[in-house]
């Protein structure tokens, strides 16, 4: 069951009485409860513009967001902050606030005037710091976090929105790997156990691929595709969209390589894990390698104690990646 | 969402209280030190006169008739205009500093006082120029186009600020206000040539902020206009508080942007403006107010500091006026330069400790 859809939805700005920007027009989207979505696309097809028609913050410039059968501009500013929540890239300074002072703020539309909090909650805010694993942070104040407990807390703080869906801005982009794999975890975990919406969008195609239960892919020119990830990917609707030079989405391995059908192709041998890294190597100066030894034009043994290079009819040992791969550079260009 | 509500809470986290025993006690002791600043303010100046004889005169069963008049018609309306303005001055630099984001905002360093003091030098002499005769007459009248000129002239600046710091950065915007601020010093001794001495008179040492100006005649409209701008900041402390997470988020969480902006900024004018218009410009105040309040309650919840920053503010202000009025010997020490030796190293140490400012 969807709780947000969007028919025939132009995004954009309107520049003037008369003119506009379209930035992207046609589409139609359901978000269904209970599962991941994760908006992907390259960058200026509109995934911010887009993120923000659907959380309210902008008007589209035709067609109309529907959240639970309201138009979502109709909708009051206090429900709509009950219905759904925003996480959004900035970073947040939030001052002296307590790490547990920022998460009740997402109890906004549901207090009185001063904002107190009743015992009710008190516990909604104590869940949803525990949902998001940041138990040792309440106390803490915002300033002294890192980035990445900072957007974990942000994130507490939308969850005690107590929303139906959840829309998040590219919150992943600062952190580093271990973290971004958390998070999505944690964002799948928080779409499935409590049946809500979540939305991401994301420029992590490989964790998005992994996780998400549904991709909305919006490439250039804006003709939304959704489905799931492995569908886009076999039915080229990847390929396509992140189609450009020198970059290729490499569809057997799900991610992206640099563009490589240059010649002279390497025949590599050796060791596994030494080889994986030489190749690596190789195609960071932009060269293949292949199967087949007819085909080749280099030839790499690839030992943890040396390089062996037969290229030129020359044969060489080298001690390092780097003195190998110079040795390659300036003998094969 | 009722699941979340019925499983029991995570043992470990435990928020802190908003009114925990500590911050309770640093409430009383600021309402102690106020009180002790207020009687000893009274007593203390050119003439001494003893706490217990203070006392008796503010019930008015002293038998010396000059004590009751120092006390009555001199100090009394001095004092109640520091605490006053000390609590107006600290609550709109609260105001400010969130609604800028900017932890060197205040009154004076955003050119709100400057503004204020050229819209008072403009209403008077208009009034001169013009020649309402009767307009002076009532004093009613004068008073309440005194505020309103100085509102204005703080609103017109207040408003420029707002849309020039969307281009610049934190520190620019306060070079821009301290450069209003001699552009309208400026503007001032031109005017002065063009008024008489009894009109001039009001801007005689104007360059100082003085809470000696203020007699029971002009104490109600600074008081009236004070009170409603402290009873607004008060029902602002949830709005402040979403702010602080930045406009986009107040608006994703139910807050009503444009409204509470506006809000905010009429209570600052509210402060700001009487107390320019009777105080002249009171500099530093404004920002070390909420800084030692955040210091003293260890909080940036705006439900403990905007009461903090009342009651602080009340009690530095009078503290200050306590040291100008001690009997010294030579000659009077000037409010401003307390502020100043007071407020210049808090603003350089906030500028050395705050690193997105330091890297400007």
């Amino acid at each position: 069951m969807s709780v947000l859809s969007v028919t025939q939805l132009s995004i954009g700005y309107q520049l003037s009485p008369l003119e506009k920007k379209v930035v992207a027009s046609g589409i139609n989207l359901t978000l269904p409860k209970g599962e991941l979505v994760c908006l992907l696309g390259p960058n200026g097809a509109g995934k911010s513009t887009l993120m923000r028609t659907l959380s309210g913050m902008q008007k589209p410039l035709h067609g109309s967001v529907v959240l639970d059968e309201v138009n979502i501009h109709e909708i009051p500013a206090r429900s709509l902050a009950k219905k759904l929540s925003v996480v959004l890239t900035e970073r947040v300074e939030g001052g002296l606030l307590t790490a547990y002072e920022v998460v009740s703020l997402g109890r906004y539309p549901y207090t009185n005037w001063s904002g107190t909090l009743t015992e009710h909650d008190h516990a909604i805010v104590t869940e949803s710091i525990r949902q998001v694993g940041a138990e040792e942070l309440a106390t803490r104040t915002l300033m002294e976090l890192s980035d990445g407990e900072r957007q974990k807390i942000m994130m507490a703080r939308a969850l005690a929105q107590e929303p139906k869906v959840m829309i998040l801005d590219e919150v992943t982009a600062f952190l580093d790997l271990p973290r971004r794999v958390e998070f999505m975890r944690l964002l799948r975990k928080m779409a499935h156990e409590t049946n809500r919406a979540v939305l991401l969008s994301t420029h992590d195609l490989d964790l998005a691929l992994r996780s998400a239960d549904k991709i909305w892919l919006l490439p250039k020119g804006g003709n939304l595709v959704e489905g799931a990830p492995e569908d886009l990917v076999l039915n080229g609707t990847f390929q396509k969209a992140f189609a450009s030079e020198g970059i290729q989405f490499d569809s057997a391995t799900g991610s992206f390589n640099i563009h490589t059908s240059l010649t002279p192709r390497v025949y590599l041998t050796g060791s596994l894990e030494v080889c994986g890294w030489t190749q690596r190597s190789l195609e960071r100066i932009g060269l293949t390698c292949t199967t087949s030894q007819d085909l080749a034009s280099i030839h790499v043994n690839a030992e943890v104690d040396g390089w062996k290079v037969r290229l030129n009819g020359k044969e060489t040992i080298h001690k390092t990646i780097y003195e190998f791969i110079n040795h390659i550079k300036t003998e094969a260009t | 969402m009722s699941t979340m509500a019925t499983r029991p809470s995570a043992s470990h986290v435990v928020p802190v209280r908003l009114l925990g025993a500590k911050r309770i006690a640093f409430f009383l002791i600021l309402l102690g030190l106020i009180v002790l600043f207020f009687l000893l303010e009274l007593g203390i100046g050119a003439v001494h006169i003893p706490v217990a004889e203070v006392v008796k005169a503010l019930l008015g069963t002293t038998e010396s008739e000059t004590t009751s008049k120092i006390i009555t018609e001199l100090r009394l309306p001095r004092t109640l205009a520091a605490a006053l303005c000390g609590a107006a001055l600290g609550a709109a630099g609260l105001h400010l500093q969130t609604l800028f984001r900017n932890p060197l905002a205040e009154p004076w360093s955003l050119g709100l006082m400057a503004g204020a003091q050229l819209g008072v030098a403009l209403v008077v002499t208009t009034a001169s120029v013009v020649g309402s005769a009767v307009l002076q007459k009532i004093a009613f009248f004068s008073h309440l186009s005194i505020v309103a000129g100085s509102s204005l002239g703080c609103i017109f600046v207040l408003l420029m600020m707002v849309s020039i710091s969307r281009y610049v950065n934190t520190i620019t915007l306060l070079i821009f206000g301290l450069m209003l601020g001699f552009l309208s010093q400026g503007l001032i001794s031109i005017i002065l040539h063009f008024t008489n001495q009894s009109q001039g008179k009001i801007f005689a040492g104007w360059n100082d902020g003085s809470f000696a100006g203020v007699y029971w005649e002009q104490l109600p409209f600074l008081a009236f206009f004070v009170l409603i701008g402290i009873a607004i900041s008060l029902m602002l402390v949830k709005q402040l508080n979403a702010l602080q997470l930045g406009e986009k988020y107040a608006a994703t969480m139910g807050m009503n942007v444009k409204r509470s902006r506006i809000l905010i900024l009429c209570s600052a004018v509210l402060l700001t403006a009487p107390v320019t218009a009777y105080c002249g410009p009171i500099l530093f105040l404004g920002m070390i107010i909420p800084h030692l309040t955040r210091g003293i309650f260890s909080s940036g919840d705006n439900k403990i500091l905007m009461p903090g920053v009342l009651l602080v503010g009340a009690g530095i202000a009078l503290a200050a006026d306590l040291i100008v009025h001690l009997p010294w010997e030579r000659h009077f020490l000037h409010l401003n330069a307390i502020a100043a030796v007071l407020g210049a190293p808090v603003v350089m140490y906030v500028i050395l400790r705050n690193r997105k400012i330091r890297s400007l």
